[in-house]
């Protein structure tokens, strides 16, 4: 569904992508992951059209982003970080910028700013951060458009929201929909995403399927001074130690993002070797 | 539902159905809540709780019927009990044999603890 071939892209002088490829598939959940200034937001930007690559091909569902053809347009949302949203009240928003999107669904909007509970007589100006963020994410899903693209989309929710935030991604993907999330938030998205790309120094670093992490790596607490020695990685905590190792007896166990992403950023090779074996 | 530490999200989706089954609030033949359902509930994606129910119905406790939904087997109180109980052997009794040992005791003390526990939660 987006296919990206040997991306470079940079701003003036500082170069962002050095030949980054990725292709990602409709019915899942993919959460970018990446140090900060690692280029998420950017690589969000460029499949969404708002940037252009320097070199190499951009392919969402065959229109290419950076020409802006209406027909792309209308499949594609993105919920940035930052936005600016008029002062206008909730439902004059939503009258003008829904008819850009012909699977914009009110209903399912209303449905989701109720849940949210978001106060609809307000103006957006008068809403906090939270609450705004809220009506951008509730909209961007009532648009049912193929890619949906979201950075940073729990920054700035308190903990119930969150938690509704998860209910409604949950209900919302399907085997249609291709959604992207950056974020640094990853306990809140722990179990909602179900493929981990993490990107890094201008390129891809790792990119697997939760299903394929948890068949080639074991996550546990380890006492054991000789196995904590032979571990991917390991990290001492109260408990014991933390540690990554080969899964080497076929039990799947619950994967612990956090720990898995230090372990690829500082160790990158142990970790891959695992899914080369 | 609260996940626990080591297992796989999708197993402990599994222990869950069992568990609704085990204690009767799912019974042989019911429709269970489908795969959306289920995500919405728990926060998790879709094609996890999919990932359980392909696992539940290769251990014959819930069935498909196209275009319907997941159902309860007629066989679930069983098959689950028996899923259950390997499980529990593998998993949860080591632990608590580790520490009967360090601790010196005996099944037979365990005795009236289960017992008093019986009463207090399921009678």
């Amino acid at each position: 569904m987006v296919n990206i071939q040997q991306l470079h892209f940079g701003y003036r002088k500082k170069k962002v992508f050095t030949g980054l490829s990725l292709h990602l598939q409709p019915g899942h959940i993919y959460g970018l992951l990446g140090k900060n200034g690692t280029g998420k937001s950017t690589l969000l930007r460029n499949i969404a059209g708002l940037l252009f690559p320097d070199q190499g091909t951009i392919d969402v569902m065959g229109f290419e982003p950076g020409k802006r053809q209406p027909a792309f347009l209308q499949e594609v949302f993105m919920v940035p970080e930052e936005f600016y949203l008029p002062n206008i009240p909730l439902q004059q928003l939503v009258t003008s910028l829904s008819p850009f999107y012909p699977r914009f669904n009110q209903q399912q909007f209303d449905r989701y700013i109720s849940e949210f509970e978001i106060p609809v007589d307000n103006k957006l100006e008068s809403m906090s951060y939270g609450q705004k963020k809220k009506v951008m994410i509730s909209f961007g899903l009532a648009c049912n458009t193929s890619v949906l693209l979201m950075d940073e989309p729990t920054n700035g929710l308190d903990i119930m929201s969150k938690s509704q935030f998860r209910k409604v991604m949950a209900g919302a993907i399907d085997e249609n929909k291709c959604v992207i999330i950056s974020t640094h938030q990853v306990k809140d998205l722990e179990n909602l995403i179900d493929r981990i790309t993490i990107i890094d120094e201008g390129a891809i670093l790792f990119d697997q399927t939760i299903e394929a992490i948890s068949s080639k790596l074991s996550f546990r607490i380890s006492f054991d001074h000789e196995e904590v020695k032979r571990a991917l990685y390991s990290e001492s905590s109260l408990r014991g130690s933390a540690i990554i190792a080969n899964n080497t007896d076929g039990e799947e166990s619950k994967i612990d993002l956090e720990l898995l992403y230090k372990a690829i950023v500082t160790n990158r090779q142990s970790i891959q070797s695992a899914f080369h074996s | 539902m609260q996940f626990r530490e080591s297992q796989a999200i999708y197993l402990q989706i599994a222990d869950y159905v069992c568990e609704k089954i085990l204690l009767k609030e799912w019974k042989p033949e019911e429709r269970i809540p489908s795969v959306r359902e289920l995500a919405v509930q728990l926060e998790v994606n879709p094609n996890t709780v999919m990932r359980t129910f392909e696992f539940l119905q290769q251990q014959d406790i819930i069935y498909n019927q196209r275009g319907i939904g997941y159902f309860v087997s007629a066989s679930a109180p069983q098959q689950a009990v028996l899923y259950r109980k390997a499980e529990f052997t593998e998993k949860d009794l080591p632990q608590v044999f580790r520490n009967m040992y360090l601790l010196g005791m005996s099944p037979e003390e365990l005795k009236p603890w289960f017992e008093k526990y019986k009463q207090q939660h399921f009678a």
